[in-house]
């Protein structure tokens, strides 16, 4: 119950420092609207921010489990062959290079207003760190395992399947966890660049109609979904890796 | 397991340039428990990477082979001083760990065979936090043992355990080693005086062989002559250069 508590308080702070600047500045609704008023719209338009929400949600899982699957696909090819390495370690780099969110224009280009343009930013907004965690781990397998696995005459694939990866699974998590955390931000850049749907969309529908209750509200939900999503990600980590 | 061979090692190595050891000539005899004992820093891990196959940024000139003229390879067991368990398999996993390495099929009922000879049985199923130092170098024993190699390369795999458990662990491989040709490195010359059928000392100035008492193995810690012996040993440790 204790960090139940302790999240329960410091909430309750926050909200209160909000009310008290309000209060205190006597700022103008259309500039920063007070929690109660903000928390009153999330209320009223429910129906509203959860279908936007949903549409994010979606966005981000399908972002994060593809991006996931893509980097750990491609660490592992990246560890097992040295040319792969060669070739492709700076490209991997020089990506990072080009802005991903300048890509934002371009991928709703190619791929249109819908779904897939979010989930392609989230993805590649995340491929580059779930990558990078991984091969490193995966390459810093502790010498001892691996010449045991020479002496007793392990085949290269097996070591790499039976003892590099599961050894490295750690550095897996770790990237998991940062991604759970990008994967959002990929998802309302995607939004707020050309969407019809979604948060970010939502925030910036409500920002042009000086809703700016609605998009406080709108923000607060993405937070939530945000720190819900690292919360889960760190839990299932833990669980299957104690990592 | 095919007959066990004995040991020879002649040469000298250097890494990058650096000497690590000068020109030694040693025999490990086959089908006994050798120890190779001398203070740190002298190359006595090299020795046995070099038979062990694990050479590598070693440059070493000579010989390393077994006296039958048979390649080693496939023939030598390792134990480091790090029982190298996986976190991730529990015991029988872990001890079954050279089939599933080798895409053999594994059986669990032998490594649970072999987890009972060193007393582990009512332990087959735990992973290896969850098992005492003593008991992760017991499964590291299995794990040799289950592989079944007429060689066996000790690299100070009890000096991490306290000394009860390291006692336990002498007697236990001493046992069930028996009849294979087993190169011991060491530091602790109570453990060369308790298991070396042959005992070389290597120092700086190359390697010499100390002739032990001749009773059986493992030696009793207490006995009159294991002790005069050890004496003997820490007293040539303790003038090595």
């Amino acid at each position: 119950m204790r960090p139940v508590l302790r999240i329960a308080a410091i909430t309750l702070g926050g909200l209160l420092v909000w009310q008290a600047l309000v209060t205190l500045f006597d700022l103008p609704r259309f500039i920063l609207p007070g929690p109660q008023l903000v928390l009153t719209t999330m209320w009223t338009s429910r129906v509203l921010i959860a279908e936007h929400t949903l549409v994010t949600s979606a966005e981000i899982l399908l972002g994060l489990a593809l991006g996931a699957g893509l980097g750990f696909g491609s660490a592992i090819l990246l560890a097992a062959s040295p040319l792969a390495r060669t070739i492709l370690r700076p490209v991997l780099v020089f990506s990072q290079a080009v802005p991903v969110f300048a890509l934002a224009p371009i991928l709703t280009l190619w791929m249109g207003y819908g779904l897939w343009s979010k989930v392609a930013m989230a993805l590649l907004i995340i491929y580059f760190p779930v990558t990078s965690a991984f091969l490193d781990a995966l390459m810093r397998t502790p010498p001892g395992w691996l010449e045991l696995a020479r002496v007793l005459n392990a085949t290269p694939g097996r070591v790499l399947w039976r003892i590099k990866v599961p050894a490295a699974m750690p550095g897996f998590a770790s990237g998991l966890r940062l991604a759970s955390v990008y994967a959002p931000i990929g998802a309302i850049i995607g939004e707020w660049v050309g969407a019809s749907q979604g948060l970010g969309y939502l925030m910036l529908l409500a920002n042009g109609r000086a809703k700016i209750d609605l998009m406080f509200a709108a923000l607060i939900v993405l937070a939530v979904l945000t720190l819900a999503l690292h919360a889960t990600v760190d839990w299932l980590c833990k669980r299957v890796w104690a990592a | 397991m095919s007959a066990a061979p004995a040991l020879c090692l002649a040469g000298r190595a250097s890494i990058d340039g650096a000497p690590i050891f000068g020109p030694v000539s040693l025999e490990a005899p086959a089908g006994q428990w050798t120890c190779l004992l001398g203070p740190s820093g002298v190359g006595k891990s090299t020795v046995l990477r070099l038979l062990a196959g694990l050479g590598d940024g070693v440059a070493f000139e000579g010989e390393a082979a077994a006296a039958d003229g048979a390649p080693l390879r496939g023939r030598v067991a390792l134990m480091a001083q790090s029982d190298l368990l996986m976190p991730w398999l529990d015991a029988t996993a872990n001890v079954g760990l050279g089939a599933r390495l080798r895409g053999e099929l594994p059986r669990p009922e032998r490594a649970r065979w072999v987890l009972g000879r060193v007393g582990l049985a009512d332990h087959a199923d735990k992973r290896p936090h969850a098992l005492s130092g003593g008991q992760r170098q017991r499964v590291a024993l299995a794990r040799t043992l289950l592989e079944d190699r007429p060689v066996v390369l000790l690299d100070e795999p009890f000096s991490a355990l306290d000394a009860r458990s390291r006692s336990l662990m002498q007697d236990l491989a001493a046992e069930h080693l028996a009849g294979r040709t087993v190169l011991h490195v060491t530091h602790d010359a109570a453990e060369a005086a308790r298991l070396g059928q042959t005992v070389l000392l290597m120092t700086a100035e190359g390697i010499l062989s100390i002739a032990p008492p001749q009773t059986p193995i493992p030696r009793a810690p207490d006995a009159p002559e294991t002790l005069e012996y050890q004496g003997r040993l820490m007293r040539r440790l303790l003038s090595a250069r």
